[in-house]
């Protein structure tokens, strides 16, 4: 029980928020209409996305100090997990936009913002992909991650603030805190993200274990 | 002290050895020259000032990939541990930014003049600040340029993976120069540009600091 309790956490909550999503009254507001729901759905995917990222790093920077294959594994699958984030935050977003804005894609500065970012981590596992030796290809690509995070925060929170955007929250837009004058989205938006990133690390743990069940099933070969 | 003594030798060393032979410097330039040219001759209709503002960047970031890379893909293996032999890594990848940024401040500065030259309904009505777009061009596509192609250098497999690499890192740089660049062109007063120079700036510290930590790490081997 020690162990599996947040795993149950995560599951409720996402099950609850699913149900309660859907269900509970949200406020009536122009052009955005019931479609404001996506929120409960789309916007956890970047926050799950963020943190398997962070962790990612984390793990990046220990396995430069500590050289271990273990660390490597955990960093290699974080980005793994993280990607999955990234792609359903994209395809999310592009479903809401083609009932908001009209098309799935209309190049505005935060798809474009996302897509980049998620393009910097295919580019890290092409480079993992590039190098056969495996203590270099540990090293050489926890370098790229630690070099590419700052510039993938620099494109996610810092520059859309200055270009004009459609996305809620942007260019005048209103944003998540002044849509929730009574509260009622609140009860279910933190409950989300939370479910959200239990569920993305949940993910990535069992993604890391299977790596290494495999790495022993071939070593032992 | 000791630090400053190898550097100021290594980046003489680097200019001798391109005074030697021309080679980047000639190759680079008439690269710019021609797509320049073929630029020309492909779109002589367009008469939109932005587009060729664009375009120039997009000249530029070819061009400076093209210069910056050799930096560390044209040297051997026998010659990169000489200098590890000699010199601290942190004299090796602080000499090679400021000799980067110097090379392609000479050759942004001549691709400038000629793109001026050759089309004379570009000239931007505030020459100075976009030339001060250009300068903060050059240093930023060396600084991120160079520990990129440090990176590629070690996985490698040159040319393909340095673009893989560098293009995801240097967009939110070069949509913040084509920001820059575009104030310019319309004539902008200074203080609007203010927000993009300073994160230009911000980017470029983040990008030396991570590269001046991480590179011991590439450098072993």
């Amino acid at each position: 029980m020690n162990k599996t309790w947040w795993k149950i956490l995560g599951s409720v909550l996402v099950v609850y928020t699913a149900i309660a999503g859907l269900l509970l009254g949200v406020p009536r507001l122009p052009i955005l209409n019931e479609s404001i729901r996506n929120l409960y759905f789309h916007v956890p995917m970047w926050f799950a996305m963020i943190v398997l990222f962070s962790i990612s790093v984390f793990y990046s920077i220990k396995s430069l100090s500590s050289k271990s294959e273990i660390d490597d594994m955990k960093a290699v699958e974080s980005v793994n997990a993280g990607i999955i984030f990234g792609l359903l935050g994209l395809v999310t977003g592009a479903i809401w936009a083609k009932y908001t804005w009209g098309q799935f894609w209309s190049f505005d500065p935060k798809q474009n913002f996302a897509a980049i970012s998620v393009l910097l981590y295919f580019a890290y596992l092409i480079l993992r992909n590039a190098i056969d030796e495996e203590q270099k290809r540990a090293k050489i690509s926890a370098i790229y991650n630690i070099f590419a995070f700052p510039m993938m925060v620099v494109l996610l929170f810092v520059l859309p603030r200055l270009k004009d955007s459609l996305h809620p929250g942007n260019g005048g837009n209103p944003g998540f805190n002044s849509y929730d004058l009574d509260s009622r989205m609140r009860m279910v938006f933190y409950p989300a993200c939370l479910g959200w990133i239990l569920i993305g690390y949940w993910v990535y743990t069992i993604k890391f274990r299977l790596r290494s069940l495999q790495n022993r099933q071939q070593q032992s070969n | 002290m000791q630090l400053a003594n190898e550097v100021k030798y290594l980046i003489h060393k680097e200019v001798l050895l391109e005074w030697r032979s021309k080679y980047t410097i000639n190759g680079v330039l008439l690269y710019v020259v021609s797509t320049i040219f073929t630029c020309y001759l492909s779109f002589v209709s367009l008469g939109d000032k932005l587009a060729w503002n664009a375009l120039f960047w997009i000249i530029i970031l070819f061009a400076s990939i093209n210069g910056v890379s050799k930096s560390f893909l044209q040297e051997t293996k026998g010659q990169q541990l000489y200098s590890y032999v000699l010199a601290s890594p942190a004299a090796v990848i602080i000499s090679k930014t400021v000799y980067n940024v110097l090379l392609m401040l000479v050759l942004t500065t001549i691709a400038l003049g000629f793109y001026t030259l050759v089309f004379d309904s570009f000239t931007p009505p505030d020459l100075l600040l976009y030339y001060v777009a250009v300068v903060m061009g050059s240093i930023s596509f060396s600084t991120v340029f160079t520990m990129v192609s440090a990176i590629a250098s070690k996985a490698g497999n040159g040319g393909m993976l340095m673009a893989i690499l560098s293009f995801p890192i240097i967009i939110p740089v070069l949509i913040l120069l084509i920001k820059l660049a575009k104030n310019a062109v319309d004539g902008l007063p200074w203080e609007n540009s203010y927000d993009e120079i300073g994160m230009l700036l911000v980017v470029n510290v983040l990008t030396v600091a991570t590269s001046l930590l991480l590179f011991p790490y590439l450098w072993r081997d």
